[in-house]
């Protein structure tokens, strides 16, 4: 769907040249919701900015369905940017308009659809984010969330198959975050768009993404399914960005760790298994004693997880790695 | 009262008055019309702008701090073989327009200029994700978000042409500035200078009023 190939950016500061993004590989697929993580300046909105080319690339081709993008001409790219919906942190709805008039501007730019159509489909949109009662106020009447949600609704006007979400929740309190991230599920999963929003919170991941890509420096530095990149990072600042969401301080698992008694696994169920009254069984049949140090059960956009760290005492301790094994558990030994 | 201002002729002010408004009108359509396309061209040729142009920006920036270096009494002597070509005459309601087309058209396009830079980057890049023309983004988005800016800069300019419009009655543009000179300076009647400069200010007055009112109904924020 996304195709980056080879893509690199520099900027010119004075007479020097500073990159932003190294020579990128990516591919987004279509109707998956791709999350791009990074610290603040490892170039997140400069690769998002590239696939509608607010931003021009240094080199590298970028194609999306099929057409390079990177060498449309001026009106091609026209064209193209209405296939692209675009949100960002601050909105950037046009103050001097009423919410149904922002939500109508692409439309009216385009200026393919009479005038009637477009205020249908202004209502259906208006609808559809739930501001339906807010369609002749200004934007400087709404709270962050409903300013998000006007976003949203122009960003979809014109049908586009593409949404670009730049730190949408950002500038949000937890709770507008988290309907404004169900509702960008929702229009993905019903509208079957496909979604690269960008962000500097593996919880923002965790919620809405199917895969992401970790950006440190102007380099990916992992990228795969969110499963996988979020139970198990491999780079520091992947590891970094869950501990942070998960709340964990190293150092005090670090304590917890060295003081337990006998061995310590941690163990990882993803789907139906985390339900599953696997310690308890395991206790049972294998005669093993187990604390648990530290853990969660939680989902990862659909899929409930658990992930636990256990400390194992008396039992066959190889008989209990095979038992959890055998359950579809993901099992680590930690010591 | 009639003792007070002895030497007032209300007629005469009549005159002077419409003389004067009809300057400020004239001048100030044309400085609006000239003004507002020459603000946008120095907005867009702009550093780090749509259409950042150095060495286009680099002249519009020089030709219009020249204009705006030239102190206005000079402007109204140096302009007249160029208003005479104009407008048939120097002297007058339509001797004066040119002048004050010149010398207030540089410093409105700079307020312009100014009052589209307060516009969010983040606002024109949304309008260009949408696919815009460069015409579109300036007439759909750039200047109804700086409207408000605009309608104070036409404020502050309609204001500066007041008193420019006094400085024309010096080569002979008729209007209060023209009274105030001639009668109440040139013949030491003060009665006539009170009038004049009473009523300049209850221009002045009226027009930052209905400026700020405008300002006031189109913000939006
Ligand atoms: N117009 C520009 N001129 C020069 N350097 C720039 C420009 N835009 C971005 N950069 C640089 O490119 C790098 C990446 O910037 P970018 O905005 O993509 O980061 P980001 O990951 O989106 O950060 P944040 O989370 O703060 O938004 C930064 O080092 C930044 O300083
Ligand atoms: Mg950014």
């Amino acid at each position: 769907m996304i195709e980056f190939h080879g893509v690199h950016k520099s900027y010119r500061v004075g007479d020097r040249t500073v990159p932003a993004l190294r020579p990128i590989d990516l591919t987004v697929r279509a109707g998956e919701v791709f999350g791009l993580i990074g610290h603040s300046g490892a170039g997140k909105s400069t690769l998002l900015r590239l696939i509608n080319r607010l931003e021009e690339p240094s080199g590298g081709r970028i194609v999306v369905d099929g057409v390079d993008v990177t060498a449309l001409d001026a009106a091609g790219l026209r064209r193209f940017r209405r296939q692209v919906g675009m949100i960002f942190q601050h909105f950037n709805l046009l103050a001097s308009k009423t919410v149904a008039d922002n939500v109508a501007m692409p439309l009216r730019l385009a200026g393919e659809l009479p005038r009637r159509a477009i205020e249908r489909r202004v209502e259906e949109l208006l609808a559809r984010v739930g501001l339906a009662d807010h369609a002749g106020k200004y934007p400087a009447q709404l709270s962050g969330g409903q300013k998000q949600r006007v976003g949203i609704a122009r960003a979809l006007a014109t049908e586009p198959k593409i949404l670009l979400c730049d730190e949408a929740t950002s500038a949000l309190d937890p709770q507008t975050t988290v309907q404004v991230l169900r509702l960008l599920a929702e229009i993905n999963r019903e509208l079957g768009l496909t979604v690269v929003l960008i962000t500097h919170e593996m919880d923002v991941i965790r919620r809405v993404c199917d895969r992401v890509a970790v950006l440190d420096k102007g380099e990916v530095v992992e990228q795969g399914p969110v499963t996988e990149v979020f139970l198990h990072p491999r780079h520091p600042t992947t590891q970094g960005f869950v501990q942070e969401a998960e709340h964990v301080d190293p150092q005090a698992c670090q304590e917890a760790l060295a003081r337990a008694p006998g061995r310590v696994v941690r163990l990882t169920v993803l789907g139906a298994a985390t339900y599953a009254p696997l310690l308890g069984t395991l206790a049972r049949e294998t005669g093993i004693d187990y604390s648990i140090l530290e853990g969660r059960i939680d989902r990862i956009k659909d899929t409930p997880y658990g992930q636990v760290t256990l400390a194992l005492e008396g039992g066959d301790f190889e008989a209990a790695l095979a038992r959890l094994r055998a359950a579809g558990a993901h099992v680590e030994v930690l010591r | 009262m009639d003792e007070l201002f002895r030497n007032v002729d209300w007629y005469e002010i009549g005159l002077a008055c419409l003389d004067t408004l009809l300057m400020l009108g004239g001048s100030l359509l044309f400085t609006v019309l000239l003004g507002l396309p020459l603000g946008v061209l120095l907005f867009l040729t702009g550093p780090r702008q749509l259409f950042e142009n150095r060495p286009l920006y680099a002249v519009l920036s020089l030709v219009v701090n020249a204009l705006r270096s030239l102190p206005f009494i000079i402007l109204l002597i140096v302009m007249i073989p160029l208003t005479v070509l104009l407008t048939g005459t120097s002297l007058g309601v339509a001797g004066a327009i040119p002048p004050l087309v010149a010398g207030a058209t540089p410093f409105f396009a700079r307020l312009v200029e100014t009052a589209l830079r307060e516009v969010d980057r983040g606002i024109i890049e949304a309008v260009q994700a949408m696919g815009a023309t460069t015409r579109q983004i300036v007439l759909r988005a750039l200047l109804p978000e700086a409207l408000p800016g605009i309608i104070a800069a036409v404020t502050v300019t309609a204001i500066t042409l007041v008193s420019y419009t006094a400085m024309a009655g010096v080569v002979g543009a008729g209007g209060l500035g023209d009274l105030a000179i001639r009668f109440g300076y040139q013949r030491f009647q003060t009665d006539v200078m009170v009038v004049t400069v009473v009523l300049l200010l209850v221009l002045v007055q009226v027009l930052q009023t209905i400026g700020d009112r405008l300002v006031l109904r189109f913000s939006r924020k």
